[in-house]
């Protein structure tokens, strides 16, 4: 971008001028604010799927619908569009663990989670979860447990599939909204748990 | 986290389906300094979010970051951190650079994803 030479400086320049004076005063940490900025793009939300969780969590009647029919139950939120015309909804449990990859492209429910983030396209991810999913997940900071079986679902352009995650325990008696919050992308994808706060 | 940003009402950033939407780099940069400082108690929060609020009810045309930049300098400003007009004078420099210096640092999720 070319400022230009008779007007003030645009945002662009004044956002670089504050960052420069804030990080010369020590007032601002520049990887710390490299971090921020990545969290809250990449991390935070998707609200409409943890929107979904929040409720199976709480109302034991939408659970059940949800885990029988994904897309009308998901689609009674409000929550519909393309690429999510036929969603599934995997419950994990104490004994099975769901983890979801599209291994031919990255076919992802985008009305629950949005658009898909990197390292769910990249080609490492897709090949290697199928072929060694509790490594992978190890190496995405989820350790599964021996006992607990693995099963690693293919999303295609046909069928999208979706976790339900397991409740973090001292959750109790949290309302749908506190519950959201606690709710990860990653967790729903299934690359992660949710944790209480 | 005890940063919060509101999700509905007039002082919601924008999203698309919950995901925080940045237009061009320089609004993430304005948001992360925003959120840094109020986690390490240079700014309260809630004062900065108050008058975001009260600054888009002003303008309600203006682009959301825009009155996110505006406010932050004015908290900033009014807490002694910066003094009056130096973000425009550094700014002013900056643009004042040789070709091809003038470029924002690169985006994090650029790095990231190359």
């Amino acid at each position: 971008m070319t400022p230009d030479p008779a007007g003030p400086p645009g945002p662009s320049l004044r956002t670089e001028a504050l960052e420069e004076l804030l990080v010369e005063r020590g007032l601002v940490d520049r990887a710390v604010l490299d971090g921020f900025v990545r969290t809250y793009e990449q991390d935070v939300g998707p609200l409409n799927g943890a929107t979904v969780v929040a409720r199976a969590w709480t109302d034991p009647g939408y659970r059940a619908w949800l885990l029988y029919d994904g897309t009308a139950a998901i689609a009674s939120l409000g929550f519909t569009g393309p690429q999510g015309e036929h969603m599934v909804v995997l419950e994990q449990t104490a004994d099975v663990h769901h983890v979801v990859v599209c291994t031919l492209c990255s076919c992802y429910p985008w009305p629950v989670l949005g658009l898909p983030p990197s390292w769910y396209k990249d080609p490492a991810y897709r090949a290697r979860v199928v072929r060694e999913p509790r490594t992978v997940l190890a190496e995405m900071g989820l350790d599964v447990p021996r006992e607990r079986r693995i099963e690693v679902w293919d999303s295609s352009a046909e069928v999208r599939y979706l976790t339900l995650p397991r409740r973090p325990a001292g959750t109790a008696g949290l309302p749908a909204e506190e519950l959201a919050a606690l709710v990860t992308r990653d967790a729903i994808v299934g690359v992660a748990e949710v944790a209480a706060r | 986290m005890s940063i919060t940003t509101d999700t509905t009402g007039p002082g919601a950033p924008p999203r698309a389906n919950g995901e925080l939407v940045f237009a061009a780099p320089w609004e993430g940069r304005a948001f992360g300094m925003a959120v840094a400082l109020a986690e390490s108690g240079r700014i309260t929060w809630d004062e900065f979010r108050e008058r975001l609020i009260a600054r888009i009810s002003v303008d309600p045309a203006r682009a959301y970051y825009a009155c996110w930049l505006a406010v932050l300098e004015e908290v900033l400003v009014g807490a002694g951190r910066i003094g009056d007009g130096e973000v425009g004078t550094r700014a002013t420099r900056l643009a004042g650079r040789a070709a091809g210096h003038d470029h924002a640092p690169p985006h994090p999720s650029a790095e990231r994803a190359g």
